[in-house]
């Protein structure tokens, strides 16, 4: 299963089709992958398991998402002011 | 870009825009023949020495002219609804690049691999070397691999701005707090002009939008260059 995964990350060329997110606007694709992603590091470490598997997620949020909204989530998790729950 | 006195649209530049531009041209061209038919019309009845003008009626004539403009719509619906679908394919980008709406420049922003952004500003006019195009050059273009799939981004940092570079056929919304996609295929290299369209404030005539389409290997080396540039 890591292995498919590290497979799609090797290839990765861009966020690809997501049919959950088929139309026009794309905010809640980009939020939703950087949540997954915080959530996969949390639930994987948590379990003392590699985080690698997370990476896809990252991937997706970088070529989504605008790097200020990046930017002002990554300084809302640490002070613990982020509106998602992770 | 456009020239002075242009009627059409700007040479397409995009599968998509060459649809659009010959759907155009065929909605056009039943529209000229409608309004000559219409005129004709309406200069025959006023110059006729016929008399007994009016209290006719005609069954066949009401059919024709119900069904055939009938026809006609449907002759416009038919390729106006194919290529409504077409643009709204599901497509397959090999790139994604991000159009952030400043007051009053756009940024771009290629975060697939390295996290490259750079802001594309307005070369004001006295700044202008000989053949540059005035009020549509930027100092940093948009660049793209040609005969790629692109995929873009649209939002704003501050106000609505609008996206939209005529030739390539494309126009999208930046909203702030949203995330509006939009694809096109740059079907030749070149440099294609657009400009800001959606008002947004003071300089809003001023901050145009250059795309410009390279080969790969030229897209690969202008991106090691502006990321080591940043």
């Amino acid at each position: 299963m890591a292995d498919v995964i590290e497979d799609k990350i090797k290839n990765y060329r861009t966020a690809p089709f997501d049919a959950r997110f088929p139309n026009t606007n794309q905010t809640r694709n980009c939020f939703q992958n950087y949540l997954d992603f915080h959530r996969c590091n949390k639930a994987l470490s948590s379990k003392g398991q590699e985080t690698s598997p997370c990476d896809w997620y990252q991937r997706v949020y970088k070529s989504l998402c605008p790097m200020s909204w990046v930017e002002k989530w990554d300084g809302q998790i640490e002070d613990g002011s982020f509106p998602g729950k992770i | 870009m456009a020239h002075p006195t242009q009627l059409g649209f700007q040479d397409a530049a995009s599968p998509v825009m060459e649809e659009l531009l010959h759907f155009h041209d065929h909605a056009l061209m039943i529209v000229f023949l409608i309004s000559t038919l219409v005129l004709y019309i309406i200069i025959a009845m006023v110059s006729t020495k016929l008399t007994n003008k009016y209290i006719l009626d005609s069954q066949e004539i009401e059919i024709v002219w119900t069904v055939l403009p009938a026809v006609i719509l449907v002759l416009i619906a038919l390729p106006s609804l194919r290529i409504l679908y077409l643009m709204d394919e599901i497509n397959d980008p090999h790139l994604t690049i991000k159009a952030m709406g400043h007051q009053w420049y756009w940024s771009y922003e290629y975060t697939d691999y390295e996290d490259l952004g750079f802001d594309s500003y307005m070369i004001p006019t006295q700044d202008l070397t000989p053949g540059q195009f005035r009020l549509l050059e930027t100092d940093h273009r948009m660049v793209v691999p040609m005969e790629s799939p692109v995929r873009v981004l649209v939002s704003a940092e501050d106000v609505l701005h609008s996206w939209a570079v005529p030739s390539l056929g494309v126009k999208m919304d930046a909203v702030p707090g949203r995330l509006n996609q939009t694809a096109f295929i740059a079907s030749r290299p070149g440099v294609f002009y657009g400009q800001c369209s959606e008002i947004c404030g003071a300089n809003h005539s001023f901050m145009p939008i250059v795309v410009e389409a390279v080969p790969l290997e030229h897209f690969e080396s202008w991106s090691s260059l502006m990321l080591e540039d940043a």
